[in-house]
């Protein structure tokens, strides 16, 4: 049963000063391969419910799994990409727990022979700190049925009126990664969950094996949590040395901001449990994303026996080594060093690399400077009202511009637009405003709305001359060599022109004419 | 070419694939015949769960106007065939003898019924059997026993007792089995008629409602070797739907069964297997087949297997646990049987599937998903399920060696002739006794026959001779019991069903 009043929790610096968190993520992710992990149905997501489903993925009497090729491939790909040991020979097992979302009442996955195991990722903070996480194993198993509850409150299955089952879902290809007990984070334990999440979705996108969406469940986060006696520094020996706590196991935690404040949450209730004498009871707990508190959820001391045996129906899965060295040469680069790379070519401060990274706009920028705009236009114009924009709609910059058809060789034409003269900065917002607001592209946009600087030097002029005869005590301040004054005359000449003139060739204009 | 007998359910499968060849007889005279037969006397033998008479005439006149266009077809197109209800069959009911799939229409075919359909076989319908294939007797299953038609108040083994009785009744000429321990082969060898356990991996399990998956192997059952040779052809063959289907042609099996050809093969007879426990006349007739073979020219040698003693016991603890797993399915949640618990206003999913699981299951199925839940439970694991892989191994190792020395193995198949219905009912292990001569060969995926080796004299029933031989080797079985098998008939001056007793007359049947 779950209870629906919060726990009591204690203030998160309190905690740190007396408890040392260690921490145990497992993520799962579904692969985007073509079909199924043991039969030939589509994989996609989304399609009408039930609609793609065969005798095997439905659990018919009969039905036999044949084990996709494909998603072996990439599990290997993943795990050579965390630095695992790719087993040689190793077996599905299968989980038996009856629930109405699983056709077979047994899930087929690996136990005691995972195809990856023994490897790490290391996972750069936003302050350049690098962690380095244990990779205890990466699995393979199939996904369970979809349900959905409806009636009641929750949308959860107690108070239900009914609940529906689509079984689209069942047998799509997942992953499961799952880390060794992440020791000496301390007090940057809830930080060092999300970027690992954070990187983690890095890889696995570079490694192009899944659309890695949290919203739409295609990577999914548990994160244990436990508590231990502070004994000194995180990583010292002293600290290390003393027994890892009861933990509990927070389920369903999708997004890399959920994960943080998950584990945050968790050690703040476990802290205030240990601290009252309580002690904590090794349970599941559900997020709640809207209220930011987890509840109790199954306790695992009468948690099921899953009965785990090889799977007698696949036979066992032996990557050859030539197969798995082959698969390695397939693995794109690193994406912390890709980092480094691109920050570099572009000429980018720490800080501002950082902000390209924090706003999810790298792989944008990559592809604005390869459409030929500068890198720091590209950087200005993506982490502007792009960026702003998708902040505000709570959605990744690369999702929301997508949705509005702004792409890359939009921002690269707008840029090549200011630099070829015919936009200063203000018109060039203008224009993207329009291209946001799906009127078309820059140059269309620009074309629509009549902005283009004017390029008339007599008009210029006129207006230069005339605003200089109107302040006079300003141009006065300009021979005397204050240059800086000229922004207000600028600024005027603007006016005069309604907008539309090279603020720079203003400024040379009125430098000659009072110098 | 033989000439076809008036009643052409008397034919064998062979026979009548000539005289459909030649054209002298039509596959749907040939289905109607088996068809009227099954009217007859079907309500004695109780071999059918399902007669799919429009299904067998549709496929039959198919398969005549084919052939009349000049289409080449397959050795056995046009000759019917009944199919164990444990392979489902699209569009026709698939219960597999049990409460729980009553009423489901599977809608995709098995590998080996679409390759039936193929190969041009009609289908008469589907067979009793043992409750999800779990028992000796069919008397585990749902819809009641079959019957043997040697004595009708005997059973006639199981599960696969409804084809074997098919055969022994005439009421079709081939039938499809799975033999998870002896499914084919021990029911083969109380009616008197041939069965075929294949390597495993010889015959797809894409479509045969699992029992133990790691165990469970469909073999052709008929009246003689060559035709279960031309059955065993049929179904055999690599299927990718299937992961632990050998991906290499089907042994010569038709070949070695025209040669029946025994000369200087080596011949094991497995000391372990035929002392204590086996009926003096099943011993009697065995002993009488190895001295045939060996004046047909083979060498017979005493060979020792000594785990085969355990393989009773590893098999009790394999088999339960895959079928703990495989039955789970069965939750009333997608198809098949859905009970309401009594009393219960609005009942959970988890009640709806205990209610269903407790009313569409027998006690059989009952007994053994609670040995392999124990036997899987963590903590007992090891000491259970565990050490049964190793006893298996042990058993493969047995037969390797064993095969080291000799080409085949023999036994007496099963200990018993066919026993009274309700004798062993109430006694599971005296029922599970029955399969301790075949199960060895499921533990380590060889293949095994079964053919008639001729009546028990202290009761008149018939008994069975076992051969083995070496995985992917199936075409041994064929050499060795093609060859045994004329020399039976030769000896007995006829087909040894020739002696079984009319049935068709309600005199016939005892006590009714």
């Amino acid at each position: 049963m779950s209870t629906a009043t919060a726990d009591a929790v204690m203030d998160y610096d309190e905690a740190m000063a007396k408890f040392d968190p260690v921490m145990g993520l497992e993520v799962h992710v579904e692969l985007h391969t073509a079909t199924k992990m043991f039969c030939g149905c589509p994989a996609e997501f989304g399609a009408e419910p039930n609609s793609q489903v065969c005798p095997v993925c439905l659990g018919l009497p009969g039905a036999l799994p044949v084990v996709n090729e494909k998603a072996v491939e990439s599990a290997i790909r993943i795990g050579l990409a965390l630095n695992c040991e790719i087993a040689e020979w190793c077996r599905f097992a299968r989980k038996n727990y009856f629930y109405p979302d699983m056709p077979k009442n047994f899930q087929t996955s690996q136990y005691d022979e995972p195809i990856a195991y023994n490897g790490h990722l290391d996972v750069e903070l936003e302050d350049g700190t690098v962690y380095r996480v244990e990779i205890e194993r990466a699995h393979m198993e199939e996904d369970t049925g979809k349900s959905l509850h409806i009636g009641g409150a929750t949308g959860r299955i107690h108070g239900a009126d009914h609940s529906l089952v689509d079984y689209n879902r069942a047998g799509i290809p997942l992953i499961e990664i799952v880390t060794k007990p992440m020791t000496g984070a301390g007090e940057r334990a809830p930080e060092v969950a999300k970027a690992y999440v954070s990187a983690l979705r890095d890889l696995l996108r570079a490694l192009d094996v899944s659309d890695v969406k949290m919203e739409q469940g295609s990577m999914r986060c548990d994160a244990n949590v436990s508590l231990r006696a502070k004994a000194g520094d995180p990583t010292s020996p002293e600290q290390l040395a003393v027994p890892l706590g009861t933990r509990t196991e927070t389920k369903n935690v999708n997004s890399l901001r959920s994960v943080e404040r998950a584990v945050r949450y968790e050690i703040s209730r476990h802290a205030a449990i240990l601290d009252g004498g309580g002690s904590i009871l090794q349970e599941t707990r559900h997020w709640h994303e809207d209220t930011g508190i987890t509840t109790s959820g199954r306790v695992k001391s009468d948690a099921e026996d899953y009965r785990y045996f090889p799977e007698p129906d696949l036979v066992p899965v032996a990557p050859t080594r030539e197969l798995v060295e082959a698969l390695r040469g397939t693995l794109p680069e690193n994406p912390a060093a890709r980092r480094k790379r691109l920050q570099s070519d572009w000429g980018y401060s720490d800080l501002e690399m950082r902000d390209v990274v924090n706003a999810g706009a790298v792989e944008l920028i990559e592809q604005t400077v390869a459409a030929g705009a500068s890198a720091g236009a590209a950087k200005k114009w993506w982490l502007g009202e792009p960026s702003r924009r998708a902040n505000a709609e709570a959605q990744d910059i690369v999702t929301y511009a997508a949705g509005l058809g702004l792409t890359p060789a939009h921002i690269a034409e707008l840029d090549g637009l200011v630099v070829s003269g015919r936009l200063n900065d203000s018109m060039a917002r203008q224009v993207l405003d329009g291209v946001l607001a799906g009127e078309g592209t820059p140059t269309a946009v620009a074309d629509a709305r009549g902005l283009e600087l004017v390029q008339d030097d007599g008009a210029l002029e006129a207006a230069v001359d005339k605003v200089i005869e109107a302040n006079p005590d300003v141009a006065a301040k300009i021979r005397d060599g204050k240059l800086q004054a000229a922004g207000a005359l600028i600024g005027q000449v603007m006016k005069e022109m309604k907008g539309q003139a090279d603020a720079g060739k203003a400024r040379e204009l009125i430098l000659a004419k009072l110098q | 070419m033989t000439d076809l007998p008036t009643d052409l359910t008397r034919a064998t499968a062979s026979a009548l694939a000539d005289a459909l060849a030649a054209g002298t007889v039509s596959s749907v005279e040939v289905t109607q015949a088996h068809l009227d037969r099954i009217a007859a006397v079907d309500g004695q033998v109780h071999s059918y769960l399902h007669v799919d008479t429009e299904g067998a005439i549709a496929q039959a006149r198919e398969v005549d106007e084919r052939r009349r266009a000049g289409e080449s077809l397959g050795a056995l197109a046009g000759v019917p065939i009944a199919v164990k209800d444990v392979m489902t069959t699209k569009g026709v009911p698939t219960t597999c003898g049990s409460k729980m799939l009553e009423g489901w229409i599977p809608p995709y075919d098995a590998t080996v019924v679409t390759k039936l359909r193929e190969a041009g076989l009609p289908i008469l319908g589907k067979t009793n059997m043992d409750e999800f294939a779990m028992g000796s007797s069919t008397e585990h299953s749902a819809y009641g026993p079959s019957r043997n038609p040697w004595d009708l108040e005997r059973i006639p083994g199981g599960s696969g007792g409804g084809s074997s009785s098919v055969l022994a009744s005439f009421q079709a000429p081939l039938a499809t089995g799975t033999d998870t321990g002896g499914s084919i082969r021990q029911p083969a060898a109380v009616t008197a008629t041939v069965g075929t356990k294949p390597t495993y991996g010889g015959v797809s399990r894409y479509g045969l409602v699992a029992l133990a998956s790691s165990l469970d192997q469909a073999g052709p059952c008929g009246r003689t070797v060559l035709d279960t040779a031309l059955l065993h052809a049929v179904m055999g063959g690599h299927d990718p739907m299937d992961s632990t289907s050998i991906d290499a042609p089907v042994p010569p099996v038709v070949e070695a069964a025209r040669a029946a050809d025994v000369k200087g093969m080596r011949i094991g007879v497995v000391k372990e297997l035929g002392g204590e426990g086996y009926q003096p006349g099943v011993r009697a007739r065995f002993d009488e087949s190895v001295a045939l073979l060996q004046e047909l020219g083979a060498e017979v040698v005493e060979v020792s297997c000594p785990n085969f003693e355990y393989a009773l016991a590893a098999y009790y603890l394999i088999l339960p646990s895959e079928a703990s797993s495989n039955l789970a399915k069965f939750d009333a949640m997608r198809y098949g049987l859905r009970v309401l618990p009594e009393g219960v206003d609005d009942p959970s999913a988890e009640q709806v599937m205990a209610a269903t699981r407790d009313a569409g299951f027998g006690p059989e199925v009952k007994r053994r998903i609670i040995l392999g839940t124990y036997a899987l439970s963590s903590g007992y694991y090891d000491a259970y399920y565990g050490s049964a892989q190793k006893v298996r191994a042990l058993i493969a190792q047995d037969f390797d060696n064993a095969y080291g020395r000799v080409d085949v193995l023999v036994s007496p198949t099963a200990p018993t002739t066919a026993f009274k219905l309700g004798d062993k009912l109430e006694d599971p292990m005296a029922m599970y006794l029955n399969d301790i001569a075949t199960i060895p060969a499921n533990l380590a995926g060889v293949p095994g026959m079964s053919i008639p080796s001729g009546l028990a004299d202290e009761d008149g029933l018939p008994a069975g001779i076992q051969i083995l031989a070496p995985a992917t080797k199936d075409e041994r079985l064929y050499s060795v019991g093609a060859a045994l098998e004329a020399a039976l008939v030769d000896r007995w001056g006829g087909p040894i069903l020739d002696r079984a007793p009319a049935l068709g007359d309600a005199a016939a049947v005892k006590g009714a």
